[in-house]
C-alpha cells in the first residue's frame, strides 16, 4: 500500500500546487519538499523487507490482459532506484527554491516537477509492463512541460518538442515491444516475465521485440545516434537538468535494460546491439564534451557518455558487469547532479555559462569551487571517490570479454580512450572555470550563492566522498539488493575495496588520468581551445530538416489529394460503385440473360423514346438551364406515365404532383442563378465523365434486367395483399402499407420533408431577412441584403392572376377528397397534402406572396411541427391499450356525405402527414417565391 | 403475447421521444422553453439507453414490432449489446453538444434544439431498426438533420462545404436505395434478420446479385464512414460546422461503421464483409488511418486536426472490422466510444480556443496574444489532445493497447502496428507543434540569448485575467473527459463486455430469433395471417 | 419489355451521373433528379412489371396474390423515395441559390478552379 501512496502522493501534491498562488516561493517549496520527504519515508518503510530479500507488491484488477493489473512492485532494484529518485528530488526542490527568479511562476514549476517525480516513481515501481509503459510516456510528457518551462524562449520550446518527439516515439516503440514481450511470456506481470527468460529468448519474435524495447531504452537514455535531443534539453532551468537529465529520466532507459535483463539479455543480438551502442555513445559523448564552451553543454555530453558506459556494461551481461552498471548508475547520479547544481550556481551568480568568459572564479566562490572539484574528480574517476570504484569495475569487466575477438580488443582500448577524454573535460570544468586567468565581461559580479543553495550540492559531494572512501559500509548492502534482480541469480563474488592491488584496471585508470590531463592542458596551451567553435550539431540539423520535410510533404500531399473539388470526390464514389457492381461477377463469368419473350408494346417504345430523349435533351442543352429543366420535366412526366401504365396509380399521381412542384421550385430558383452554365473547359474531362457515367449506368441497368427476368420467388408481398383488408381495413394495399404496415417509414419520411423545408427557410431566411412570414406587409422590404441576386422578376402570367382565387378552394376540396379516399383508392395524406400545397401556390404566383399574406396569417413552419407531432402522437396513442407504437385501430361505420366507409385510426396518422406535407411543400415553395418578390 | 407495459415500449422510445419533442419545438416556434425541453428529452433518451444497456447486458436481444405487425412484414426494431452501446454514446454526445451550444448557439439560432432532437431521433432509429429500408429512411432523417445543423450557423464556408456534403450523400443515398431494392428483388424481403436467413439459402446463380447489393451498401456506408477514398468531404465539412455541431458529428461517421458491421455480419455471416470483399476493409481502413495521420500533420488549425483524427478513428474501426475476429471486434467496440468522446471533446476545445482568441486567430496554430484563460484552455487542450492521440494516461492509450494486442495474431499485424503507432506519433507531433505555438509562443517575449537563461521570465500567468471561457462548453468537455476516465478505470469489465458484444455481433442467430420469433400483441388489432 | 425498361434505367442513371459531375450546382440538381428517376424505376422494377393489376383490392372474389395484383411493397417504397428526394432537391436548390448569393457564383466548389 505504501508503494501506491508513494506514487500517488506526488501527483496529488502537484494538483494542490496548481491551486496555490503562483509566486509563493516559500509556501510552494515547503509543500513540494514535504510531499517529497513523505514519499521518501513511504518508500523507506519497505526497505527492511526488501533488504531481507522479499519483493513487496500490491495489485488492483485493471486491464483485460493476463497480469496487466494496476499494481506496484518493489524489489531491490526498483526500491533503490525509487529512493534515489525521491532523495535527489528533495534536494533539487530545495535548490530550485533559490535558483528560480522571482518572476518565474514557481508553483507551476513544482507542480510539473512533482508530476514528473510521480511518473518516474511509477515507472520504476510498476508491477507490470503495460503500467511501466504508461508511466514511461508520462515521464516524456512531464519532461516536455519542464523543458519548455521558460515558454518565452524559442530554444526552450524547440528543445521541449524535440525531446518529446524523440522520447515519445521511443515510448511508442516500447509499447509495441512490451506488448510483444507480454504475449511471449503469456503475461505482463513482471514476476512472470522475469521468470520466463528462456522461453522469450527462444521465441521467433524475439528479435523484433528486442529491437523495439531497445529503441525505447536508447531514445530515453540518449544513446548514439538518438542522443541529439539531450543537449537541446539543456534549455530547461538547471534544476530540471540536474534532476531529469542526469539523475533520473535519462536513467529510465538503462533502468529498463537492467529491469528486463534477466528476461531478454544473454543473446548475441543483445550483446552486439547494446554493447555496440554503448561503446559508440561512450566515445562520441566524451569526445564532444571536451569541446563544449557551455558549462551545461559539457555536462550534458558527459552525461551521454556515462550513459553509454552503463549501457555498455549491461550489454556485456556478465554478472559482475551488471553489478558495476548498477553501481555506476548510483554514482553518476550523485556526482552529476551535484555538478549540475554547481553549474547552476555559477550561471546564477555570473549570468552566463560560457567558459570562455568565466575564469578564475575560486577567488569569488571558494566553497563552490571545493564542491565542484570533489564532484568533478568523482566524474573523472579519481581514487577515493565513488566514480573511481565503478570505473575500476568497468575496466575490469571490459577485460573479461571472451568469445568475440574484435570486441575483446576494441572495448578495453576505447574504454580507456573515453576515460581519458572524460578526465580531460573534468579537468577543464575545474581549471577553465575556477582558474585559467580572470573573468571578463560577466553580466554580474560573481560571489558565493545563498547558503541553502549550496547545501544540496554539498551533500551530494559529501556522498561521493563517503562512498569513495568506505564503499562497503555505505552502499554495500543497497548495491547488493539492487544488483540482485539484474543478475537474476546468485550475486558473483566482488569486493568494493579501494585497493585491489596493482592490476591492469588500475593501470588503465592511471593512464586515463595522466593522458586526459595532458590532453586538456595541451589543448588549452597549444591548441587555443577557446577559439574552437566545434559544436557537432549534425544530428540536430538532420532532425530538423527531416521534420520540416515531413511536415511540408504532408501539407503538399494533403492539398493535392483533398483539393476541395466535388468533381474528384464524386468520381471516386462513382468508380467505387462500378467496382461494387462488377466485382461479384468476376470468376462467375457474368449472368446469362434469359430472353424475355414479351415483345414491348408500341406504346412502351414511344414512352421509352420520349423519356430517353428528355434525358438526352437535358444532357445536350444542359447549359441552357430553362430548356434543360423542361427536358428533365418531360422525363419526369414520362416516368409517372410509366408508373400509371404499370399499375401503380398512387406512385404515378405522387410522381406527377412532385414533378410539378420540383419544376416550379427549379424555375423559381433560376431567378437567382445564372440562366446559362458557363462553358466548361476540357473536352477530355467531359468524355472521361461520360465514360464513367456510361459504364456505371450499364451496370445498374444490367442489375435491373437481371432481376426483371427472374421469377419473383417467396416474396413477402402476398402477405400485404392478403392482410390489407382483414388486417388494416384498406383496399388500397399501397396506402395501407404506407400508413399502417410500414408507418414508421412514413413518419421518418415526413420528418425528412419537414426538416428539408425548415432548412430551405433557414438558408434563405437570412437572405430575405424574413423569419416569420406573418410579420411582413405588402411590398415590404425593398433592397435588402441579397447581394448578387439579379432581380429579374419576370411578368406573372395573366391567366393565373385571374384563375387563382377560383382554383384555390377547388384545390382544397380536391385535396381533402384525395385524403379521405386514400385508404381505399389512390390518394392519401401525401397526395392530398401536395395537392393542397400546389393549389394554394397558384394564388401565390398569381398575386404574389404578400397579397396572400396580407389576408391570411400563414404559420407554415408551425404546420410542419403540428402535423409531425400529430402523426407521432397518433402512434403513441396505442401505448394506452398496451400496443406497440403506431398500432392502428379501426371501425366500420356510416360517415355523412361519404357513405359507408371503414375509418382506421391510421387516418389520424395520415392526417398528420397531410398537414405536415402541405406545410412543408408550401413553405419550401413560398420561401423561394418570396425572394423573387423582392 | 399480451399487452405491453411501458418497459416493453423502451426500444421505441429513443426514437419517439426526440421525434415528438422536436416536432413540438417546431410547432412552438421560437419559445423560451425550447432549450430546456430539448435537454430534458435528451436526458430521458439517455435514461432509456441506459435501461436498454442493462437489459441487453446479459446477452438477450430485445425486439419490438412497430405497428404490431409481425416481422418480416412490418418494421421490427432490435436492441442488442452493440445497439445499446451506440444509443448510449449518441445520447452522451448529444447532451454534451447541447451543453456546449448553451454558450450562444442556442440564443443565436432558435431552431437548434429542435434540429438536435431530429438528429438524435435519426441516429437512434438507424441503430435500432432491423429493417433495411427503414434503415435507409432513418439515414435520411439523420442526414437532413445534419445538413440543417451544419448550416444552422450558415456561414459562407458552411454553405460551400454543405454543397459537397449534400451532393455526396445524395449519391450515397441513391446507392443505398438501389442496393436495398435489389436485395428485395432477389430475396423478396427487407427485414434484415429475414434477409440473413434467405441469403444463407440463396440460389447459386443469384449469389452474385446479392453480393453486388452488399458491396453497393458497403460503398454507401463507406461514404458515411469517411473511408478512403470516399471521405474527402469530411475535413472541410467538420471544419466548417460550429464547434458543438462538429462535436456531435464525431458520432456520424460511426453510423456508417455500425451499418457496415451490422449489415455485414447479418448478410455474410461471422466474417462480415471480410468474407465477400476479402481484405478490402482492412486495407481501406489502414489507408484511411495513414492518410488521416498525414492530414493531421498538414493541419493548420485545431479543428481540422480534430477532423482528421475523426477520419483516423473511422479508419481504425474499419481496419478492426476488417480483421473480423472476436478479439478485433471487441477492441473496435472498446475503441469506438473512446474515440468518439475524445474527438468530440477536442472539437469543443477548438471552439473554446476560437472564441477566446477571436476570429482573427481563431484556433489556428499561430502565435498571438495570449488567449484569455490560457491555463484552463491549455489543460483541456493537453488532456483531450493526449486522449485523442492515444497517449497515457487517458482512454486512448488503453484502447490502443487493447487494439494492438487484439490483432497480434493477424497476418497483417506488422502493418497494423506500424500504421497505428505511426499515426499516434504523427498526431503527437501535430499537437505539440500547435500547442507550443498557441499556448507558449503566444506568451513569448523577445527571445533570450540561448546561453543566458537566468534572465527574468517574460509573462506571469497568475496575473492574467482568467476570462471564464464558456461554462457550457467547459462542462461539456468535462462530461466527455469523465466518460473517458471511466473507460480507463473500468477497462477490464468494459473490455470483457465489448468482447461479448463483438461475439454477439458475429453470431446473428440470436438476433434472427429475437426479431422473427417475436409475436404481435394479441387483442383488438388483428395479427396478420401468414401467406 | 424488360430489356426496354432496364436500358431506360441505365440511360437515365448515366445521364444523371454525368450531369452530377458538372461543376455547377444547378446541373447537379438536374443530374440528381434524373438519377432519382432511375432509382425509383429501379426500386419499382424489383416488384416486377405488371400491367392492369393495380393493388386495389376491390374484388373480394379475386385471390389476393401476385398473380392478380402488382406487388404493392415496391410501390410504397417508391412513394417514400419520391417524397424524400423531393425534399432533398428543394434543399439542394436552396443551397445553390444561397451559395450563389454568398459568392456570386454557382460553382459547386464555391469558385471556379
Amino acid at each position: 500500500m505504501s508503494l501506491a501512496l508513494a506514487v500517488a502522493l506526488p501527483f496529488l501534491a502537484a494538483l494542490l500546487l496548481f491551486a496555490l498562488p503562483n509566486r509563493a516561493r516559500n509556501l510552494t517549496a515547503t509543500v513540494a519538499g514535504a510531499a517529497t520527504l513523505l514519499t521518501l519515508a513511504l518508500l523507506a518503510v519497505n526497505l527492511p523487507a526488501v533488504l531481507a530479500g522479499q519483493v513487496v507488491s500490491i495489485d488492483w484488477a485493471w486491464l483485460p490482459f493476463a497480469g496487466a493489473d494496476f499494481g506496484f512492485r518493489a524489489d531491490g532494484l526498483a526500491l533503490v532506484f525509487a529512493l534515489l529518485v525521491a532523495a535527489i528530488g528533495a534536494l533539487v526542490i530545495l535548490y530550485a527554491r533559490y535558483y528560480l527568479a522571482v518572476e518565474d511562476p514557481i508553483a507551476r514549476f513544482y507542480a510539473f516537477f512533482l508530476t514528473f517525480m510521480g511518473a518516474m516513481l511509477g515507472l520504476v515501481l510498476a508491477g507490470n509492463l503495460l503500467l511501466l509503459a504508461v508511466f514511461w510516456e508520462l515521464t516524456s510528457l512531464a519532461s516536455f512541460l519542464l523543458i519548455g518551462y521558460w515558454q518565452h524562449r524559442a530554444d526552450a520550446r524547440q528543445g521541449a518538442r524535440m525531446a518529446l518527439l524523440v522520447t515519445g516515439a521511443g515510448g511508442l516503440c516500447l509499447l509495441g515491444g512490451v506488448l510483444l514481450l507480454g504475449s511471449m511470456a503469456g503475461s505482463f506481470d513482471l514476476d512472470v516475465v522475469l521468470a520466463s527468460g528462456a522461453q522469450i529468448r527462444a521465441h521467433p519474435a524475439y528479435l523484433p521485440m528486442l529491437v523495439l524495447v531497445l529503441l525505447g531504452a536508447f531514445t530515453k537514455s540518449a544513446q548514439f545516434p538518438l542522443h541529439f535531443w539531450l543537449p537541446h534539453a539543456m534549455a530547461a532551468p538547471t534544476p530540471v537538468s540536474a534532476y531529469l537529465h542526469s539523475a533520473t529520466m535519462v536513467k529510465a532507459g538503462v533502468f529498463l535494460l537492467a529491469r528486463l535483463h534477466p528476461a531478454i539479455a544473454g543473446t548475441d543480438a543483445w550483446f552486439y546491439l547494446v554493447t555496440g551502442t554503448g561503446l559508440a555513445t561512450l566515445l562520441v559523448g566524451a569526445w564532444t564534451a571536451v569541446w563544449q564552451h557551455d558549462l551545461k553543454g559539457l555536462l550534458a555530453w558527459s552525461t551521454i557518455s556515462h550513459l553509454g558506459l552503463i549501457t555498455l556494461l549491461l550489454g556485456l551481461d556478465t554478472p559482475l558487469a551488471s553489478v558495476a552498471a548498477v553501481f555506476h548508475i548510483l554514482n553518476h547520479a550523485t556526482f552529476k547532479a551535484s555538478l549540475f547544481m554547481a553549474a547552476g550556481i555559477i550561471d546564477h551568480e555570473c549570468g552566463t555559462r560560457d567558459m570562455r568568459r568565466i575564469n578564475g572564479l575560486w577567488k569569488y566562490m571558494p566553497v563552490t569551487t571545493v564542491l565542484a572539484i570533489v564532484a568533478a574528480a568523482a566524474m573523472a574517476g579519481v581514487p577515493l571517490l565513488n566514480g573511481f570504484l565503478s570505473k575500476e569495475m568497468f575496466f575490469a569487466e571490459t577485460l573479461q570479454i571472451s568469445s568475440h575477438p574484435f570486441m575483446r580488443l576494441a572495448v578495453p582500448i576505447i574504454a580507456t580512450l573515453a576515460a581519458g577524454f572524460s578526465v580531460a573535460y573534468s579537468v577543464r570544468f575545474i581549471h577553465d572555470v575556477f582558474w585559467n586567468g580572470k573573468p571578463h565581461d560577466l553580466p554580474r559580479n560573481p560571489h558565493e550563492p545563498p547558503f541553502w543553495m549550496m547545501v544540496p550540492a554539498g551533500l551530494l559531494a559529501l556522498l561521493c566522498l563517503l562512498v569513495g572512501v568506505l564503499p562497503s559500509t555505505t552502499v554495500g548492502a543497497l548495491l547488493a539488493v539492487a544488483a540482485g534482480p539484474v543478475v537474476g541469480g546468485p550475486l558473483p563474488e566482488y569486493s568494493l575495496a579501494i585497493w585491489h592491488g596493482l592490476n591492469l584496471p588500475l593501470l588503465m585508470s592511471a593512464l586515463a588520468l595522466a593522458a586526459g590531463a595532458a590532453f586538456y592542458f595541451s589543448l588549452q596551451r597549444i591548441d587555443r581551445l577557446h577559439e574552437h567553435v566545434h559544436l557537432p550539431r549534425g544530428a540536430k540539423e538532420v532532425f530538423d530538416a527531416l521534420l520540416g520535410a515531413v511536415l511540408g510533404g504532408a501539407r503538399f500531399f494533403t492539398l493535392k489529394v483533398v483539393n476541395g473539388h466535388l468533381h474528384r470526390y464524386l468520381t471516386f464514389a462513382v468508380l467505387a460503385t462500378f467496382v461494387a457492381v462488377g466485382l461479384p461477377w468476376l470468376g462467375r463469368g457474368g449472368f446469362v440473360p434469359d430472353v424475355d419473350a414479351a415483345l414491348p408494346a408500341p406504346l412502351a417504345i414511344v414512352l421509352w423514346l420520349l423519356g430517353c430523349s428528355g434525358a438526352l435533351g437535358a444532357l445536350v442543352w444542359h447549359r441552357q438551364r430553362f430548356v434543360a429543366t423542361l427536358f428533365v420535366g418531360l422525363t419526369g412526366l414520362v416516368v409517372s406515365l410509366v408508373f400509371a401504365l404499370l399499375s401503380a396509380p398512387d406512385v404515378a399521381l405522387t410522381q406527377l404532383l412532385v414533378e410539378v412542384a420540383s419544376v416550379l421550385l427549379a424555375m423559381l430558383s433560376l431567378h437567382f442563378l445564372p440562366k446559362l452554365s458557363p462553358p466548361e473547359p476540357g473536352f477530355a474531362r467531359r468524355a472521361a465523365d461520360a465514360a464513367i457515367a456510361g459504364i456505371t449506368g450499364c451496370g445498374i441497368g444490367a442489375l435491373a434486367y437481371a432481376v426483371l427476368v427472374r421469377p419473383p420467388d417467396a416474396s413477402i408481398a402476398p402477405w400485404f395483399l392478403a392482410n390489407a383488408i382483414p388486417g388494416a381495413a384498406g383496399q388500397n394495399a399501397v396506402n395501407v402499407i404506407i400508413v399502417d404496415f410500414r408507418g414508421l417509414d412514413t413518419l421518418g419520411e415526413v420528418a425528412v420533408l419537414g426538416i428539408a423545408a425548415l432548412l430551405v427557410a433557414l438558408l434563405l431566411a437570412q437572405v430575405t431577412g424574413a423569419q416569420a412570414p406573418s410579420r411582413r406587409t405588402a411590398d415590404g422590404g425593398g433592397g435588402g441584403d441579397d447581394s448578387g441576386a439579379p432581380a429579374t422578376g419576370d411578368p406573372r402570367p395573366l391567366m393565373l392572376e385571374t384563375v387563382g382565387p377560383v382554383l384555390l378552394p377547388l384545390a382544397a376540396v380536391l385535396a381533402i377528397w384525395f385524403f379521405i379516399r386514400g385508404h381505399n383508392d389512390p390518394g392519401g395524406g401525401f397526395i392530398g397534402g401536395l395537392t393542397l400545397a400546389l393549389g394554394m401556390l397558384v394564388p401565390f404566383i398569381g398575386r404574389g406572396i404578400d397579397w396572400v399574406e396580407s389576408r391570411v396569417r400563414l404559420q407554415l413552419q408551425r404546420w410542419i411541427g403540428v402535423g409531425l407531432a400529430f402523426a407521432t402522437l397518433s402512434g403513441i396513442a396505442s401505448f394506452v391499450v398496451g400496443h406497440p407504437f403506431l398500432t392502428s385501430h379501426y371501425f366500420e361505420g356510416e360517415l355523412p356525405l361519404l357513405g359507408k366507409s371503414s375509418l382506421a385510426s391510421a387516418m389520424f396518422f395520415d392526417l398528420g402527414v397531410f398537414v405536415a406535407v402541405a406545410g412543408a411543400t408550401l413553405l419550401a415553395l413560398t420561401t423561394i417565391g418570396r425572394m423573387e418578390r423582392r | 403475447m399480451n399487452a405491453l407495459t411501458l418497459i416493453d415500449q423502451l426500444p421505441v422510445l429513443p426514437i419517439v421521444i426526440p421525434l415528438l419533442v422536436g416536432a413540438l419545438l417546431v410547432a412552438l416556434g421560437h419559445h423560451a422553453a425550447a432549450a430546456p425541453l430539448g435537454f430534458a428529452s435528451l436526458l430521458l433518451v439517455l435514461g432509456c439507453a441506459a435501461a436498454l444497456g442493462v437489459q441487453t447486458a446479459g446477452g438477450t436481444v430485445i425486439s419490438y414490432l412497430a405497428g404490431n405487425w409481425q416481422a418480416p412484414f412490418g418494421i421490427a426494431l432490435a436492441v442488442d449489446r452493440l445497439a445499446a452501446l451506440m444509443l448510449l454514446v449518441t445520447a452522451l454526445i448529444a447532451i454534451a453538444c447541447q451543453l456546449a451550444a448553451a454558450d450562444g448557439l442556442l440564443q443565436r439560432h432558435p431552431r437548434f434544439p429542435a434540429l438536435l432532437q431530429f438528429q438524435v431521433a435519426g441516429l437512434n432509429g438507424a441503430f435500432l431498426t432491423a429493417d433495411l429500408f427503414n434503415l435507409f429512411v432513418f439515414f435520411e432523417v439523420l442526414l437532413i438533420a445534419s445538413y440543417a445543423l451544419l448550416m444552422v450557423t450558415s456561414g459562407r464556408e458552411a454553405v460551400r462545404a454543405g454543397v459537397h456534403y449534400v451532393v455526396i450523400n445524395l449519391f450515397s443515398s441513391a446507392l443505398f436505395l438501389l442496393a436495398a431494392a435489389l436485395l428485395y428483388g432477389v430475396l423478396g424481403t427487407l427485414n434484415m434478420a429475414d434477409l440473413s436467413l434467405r441469403v444463407a439459402a440463396v440460389a447459386p446463380q443469384d449469389r452474385a446479385l446479392v453480393e453486388a447489393a452488399g458491396l453497393m451498401l458497403l460503398v454507401a456506408f463507406g461514404i458515411k464512414a469517411a473511408a478512403l477514398p470516399l471521405g474527402f468531404w469530411l475535413p472541410a465539412t467538420y471544419g466548417a460546422a460550429a464547434a458543438p455541431v462538429a462535436a456531435l458529428f464525431a458520432v456520424m461517421t460511426k453510423v456508417g461503421l455500425y451499418a457496415i458491421a451490422r449489415v455485414g455480419t447479418l448478410l455474410f455471416g461471422a466474417g462480415g464483409y471480410a468474407s465477400v470483399s476479402g481484405p478490402v476493409l482492412l486495407v481501406v481502413g489502414l489507408a484511411t488511418l495513414a492518410f488521416a495521420a498525414i492530414g493531421g500533420l498538414a493541419a493548420r488549425d485545431l479543428r481540422t486536426l480534430a477532423a482528421w483524427m475523426i477520419c483516423g478513428s473511422a479508419g481504425t474501426l474499419l481496419m478492426l472490422v476488417g480483421v473480423g475476429t472476436h478479439a478485433s471486434l471487441g477492441a473496435a467496440l472498446f475503441y469506438l466510444p473512446h474515440a468518439t468522446f475524445a474527438a468530440a471533446a477536442l472539437m469543443l476545445v477548438a471552439g473554446l480556443l476560437a472564441s477566446a482568441r477571436g476570429t482573427a486567430l481563431a484556433d489556428r496554430f499561430e502565435a498571438g496574444p495570449r488567449p484569455a484563460g490560457a491555463t484552463l484552455l491549455g489543460t483541456l487542450f493537453v488532456v483531450c489532445g493526449l486522449a485523442s492521440a492515444g497517449l497515457p494516461p487517458f482512454s486512448g492509450f488503453v484502447a490502443k493497447a487493447i487494439l494492438l494486442d487484439s490483432v497480434i495474431d493477424s497476418p497483417a499485424a506488422v502493418a497494423i502496428w506500424i500504421v497505428v503507432l505511426g499515426a499516434s506519433l504523427a498526431w503527437v507531433v501535430a499537437l505539440s507543434r500547435g500547442g507550443s505555438l498557441v499556448f507558449w509562443k503566444s506568451a513569448a517575449a523577445p527571445e533570450g540569448a540561448p546561453l543566458d537563461e537566468a534572465q527574468p521570465a517574460a509573462f506571469q500567468p497568475g496575473e492574467l485575467h482568467e476570462a471564464e471561457p464558456r461554462p457550457g462548453a467547459v462542462s461539456a468537455i468535462v462530461l466527455l473527459a469523465a466518460a473517458g476516465v471511466a473507460i480507463v478505470l473500468f477497462a477490464a469489465p468494459l473490455a470483457r463486455h465489448f468482447a461479448r458484444a463483438g461475439a454477439q455481433l458475429q453470431s446473428p442467430s440470436d438476433y434472427r430469433e429475437a426479431v422473427l420469433g417475436r409475436m404481435p400483441v394479441s387483442g383488438t388489432a388483428p395479427a396478420g395471417v401468414a401467406p | 419489355m424488360a430489356l426496354l425498361y432496364a436500358s431506360g434505367i441505365g440511360l437515365l442513371t448515366a445521364a444523371g451521373i454525368w450531369l452530377m459531375l458538372r461543376t455547377r450546382s444547378f446541373d447537379a440538381v438536374l443530374g440528381l433528379t434524373l438519377l432519382s428517376y432511375a432509382v425509383n424505376l429501379f426500386v419499382f422494377a424489383m416488384g416486377r412489371l405488371h400491367v392492369a393489376a393495380a393493388p386495389l383490392l376491390r374484388d373480394p372474389s379475386l385471390e389476393p396474390a401476385l398473380a392478380n395484383y402488382a406487388d404493392p411493397l415496391p410501390q410504397a417504397l417508391v412513394l417514400t423515395a419520391i417524397v424524400i428526394s423531393f425534399g432533398m432537391t428543394a434543399v439542394l436548390l436552396a443551397l445553390a441559390v444561397r451559395s450563389r448569393i454568398d459568392s456570386g457564383d454557382d460553382h459547386v466548389d464555391g469558385d471556379a478552379p
